[in-house]
């Protein structure tokens, strides 16, 4: 459904700053139907990246391909055509505050050549959907960050995009507006069969809706794949941010790092360790959360007791498809670039910051 | 002294002047100084359609037109205004170099308020699939619309102001009155009537233009 192949987009250098790439070769893929997330730090290119989707930023090389349309080759009206069925949502909900909260929604309706019978009833519609019928006349100043939100969902839903790019669309709310907001993205997800690519620097966000993530750092895609999958593997640079391994500093003993999902669960491990080895066996750290609908988690072991079995043991579980490994203290998870990883070439803090900024082209 | 019964019904055809010349020059201001203030806005580096070389040439016409001193300005454009009108005097005459003189103001007022819009309502509005002369007219405009009608009233006083000085060189209305008969006179009385009256308007204009903005930005 979207589609980015080897995309470039770098910023020329100005007067305040140099050039800055702000996407290096980024090659992304998203299913029909499915729930994506962008996560990294700021400066990442993560905000760019949305950004391309709809061509609000051209990329300096590369395609962008949504629903089978290379808009990179779209001349503009190709493009004006092509984003109106890409809607699209965003930190600050970017209403406008000369209207209320149906004058909004019916925006977009007004801009496609709607007439007002068909759009006043779509507008309640939509402003029904998202649980604020009552709210039709309110403005924007009179309403919360999470009707803000709601309102701004319902005006990017209103001409039936079939891609929704939710560009850190929860970053400025509280907890329980989060709730509710990434709620109501499942539940128009579901019934409207929406792809949604939702950019974001929460990994709680991640975890709460998304289907499949995908990691950046410095303009690249580092990690990324099926959260389920990711979570399986124990040297994902995601799945250590998804859900960062249990710290056991100052621990003595040797330590087993169990990871645990649906399909593999830990009881097995416990069971070997304790009663066919006799270990004492001891919970020393570790969380179980639901990502992805699905229960994943990594407690780590303090075993005591070891007469040279337990690495064969470890050997027999890994084999039956147990996620087990010894870790030192401290350092459960291998650091991708800890020691022999070369020193990241020095780039100023601003700079970062501008590569993720919206108006950094301005 | 007791002429007031004559000159009274003259200040009061002086008024109605003064209100005529400001009337027009600030509808053929608004016309022209708006859709200036636009361009300027929308031509500037990283705006929704810039254009770097239309950008500084307006804001050089802009400038200049706001750094000469008004009473040279009237001067300066007689002959463009006995082209337009057929005489430079007279309040007709006078709404040419009024105008003249108030569009540029206004189209930096406009260009001010327009700025003042947040980028990312127009962006929004480009994911919409919208073309740049919507985003002009359904957000930039109506956004900026409590802002544009401060402007447009402090563009109506300077008018007021501008209209008394062109009573200098005959233009008719409350400033030339107050020249003619306050001053060449030396009828101080007069002259401290029509600045009443000039404070008056103004403050009248004022209070409209300040309840409307409000009105505009909390409706």
């Amino acid at each position: 459904m979207i589609e980015l192949s080897d995309v470039r987009k770098v910023f020329p250098a100005r007067r305040t700053a140099g050039e800055v790439v702000a996407l290096d070769g980024v090659s992304l893929s998203v299913a029909r139907g499915e729930f994506a997330g962008v996560v990294g730090p700021s400066g990442s290119g993560k905000s760019t990246l949305a950004r391309l989707v709809n061509l609000l930023e051209r990329p300096t090389s590369g395609t962008v391909t949504v629903d089978g349309r290379v808009l990179t080759d779209l001349d503009a009206a190709g493009v004006r055509e092509a984003r109106r069925s890409i809607g699209m949502i965003f930190q600050h909900f970017n209403l406008l505050d000369s209207r209320t909260a149906a004058g909004n929604v019916e925006h977009p309706l007004e801009l496609a050549g709607v007439g007002r019978t068909e759009r006043r009833r779509r507008v309640a519609e939509l402003l029904d959907l998202v649980g604020l019928a009552d709210r039709h006349a309110s403005r924007p100043a009179q309403l919360s960050g999470g009707q803000k939100q709601r309102v701004a969902i319902a005006r990017a839903l209103a001409a039936r995009p079939s891609v929704l790019l939710c560009d850190e669309a929860t970053s400025a709310l509280d907890p329980a507006s989060t709730t509710g907001v990434l709620e109501l993205l499942r539940q128009v997800r579901a019934e409207l069969g929406l792809t949604v690519l939702l950019i974001t620097h929460e990994m709680s966000v991640v975890r709460a809706v998304c289907d499949s993530a995908v990691l950046m750092s410095d303009g690249r895609v580092v990690d990324g794949g099926p959260l389920t999958e990711v979570l399986a593997r124990p040297d994902s640079a995601l799945a250590a941010q998804l859900v960062p391994a249990p710290a056991g500093s100052g621990v003595g003993g040797d330590l087993v790092l169990v990871t645990v999902t649906d399909a593999i669960p830990h009881g097995a491990v416990l069971q070997t360790l304790t009663a066919e080895l006799g270990l004492s066996v001891e919970v020393v750290g570790g969380s179980v959360e639901t990502v992805a609908g699905r229960r994943f988690g990594q407690l780590l072991l303090r075993v005591e007791g070891d007469d040279g079995r337990l690495d064969p043991a470890l050997a027999r579980l890994r084999a039956g498809g147990a996620l087990v490994e010894r870790t030192a203290a401290g350092d459960p998870r291998p650091q991708p670039d800890a020691d022999d990883a070369p020193p990241r070439p020095h780039r100023e803090p601003d700079v970062q910051r501008l590569a993720d900024a919206p108006d950094v082209q301005r | 002294m007791n002429d007031w019964s004559r000159i009274a019904p003259q200040l009061v055809d002086a008024t109605g002047e003064t209100l005529y010349m400001v009337g027009v020059a600030t509808a053929l201001t608004v016309l022209l100084g708006v859709p200036l203030g636009v361009l300027l806005t929308i031509t500037a580096p990283g705006a929704l359609a810039p254009h770097p070389l239309v950008n500084r040439l307006l804001g050089l016409v802009v400038n200049l037109g706001r750094s000469l001193p008004f009473i040279i300005l009237l001067v300066l454009v007689a002959p463009v205004t006995r082209g337009i009108v057929g005489t430079t005097i007279g309040s007709t005459a006078t709404i040419v170099p009024l105008t003249i003189g108030a569009v540029p103001f206004l189209a930096r007022l406009v260009e001010t308020s327009l700025r003042e819009v947040a980028h990312g309502k127009v962006e929004a509005t480009l994911a919409m699939g919208a073309r740049r002369r919507d985003v002009v007219r359904t957000v930039l405009l109506p956004e900026a619309l409590p802002s544009l009608v401060a402007g447009v009233t402090v563009t109506v006083v300077a008018l007021i102001s501008y209209s008394a000085m062109a009573g200098a060189i005959g233009g008719g209305g409350l400033g030339d009155f107050a020249i003619r008969y306050g001053y060449q006179q030396f009828r101080t009385d007069i002259t401290l009537a029509t600045v009443v009256l000039l404070l008056v308007v103004v403050q009248l204009l004022q209070w409209a233009g300040d309840r409307w903005a409000r009105r505009l930005a909390t409706s």
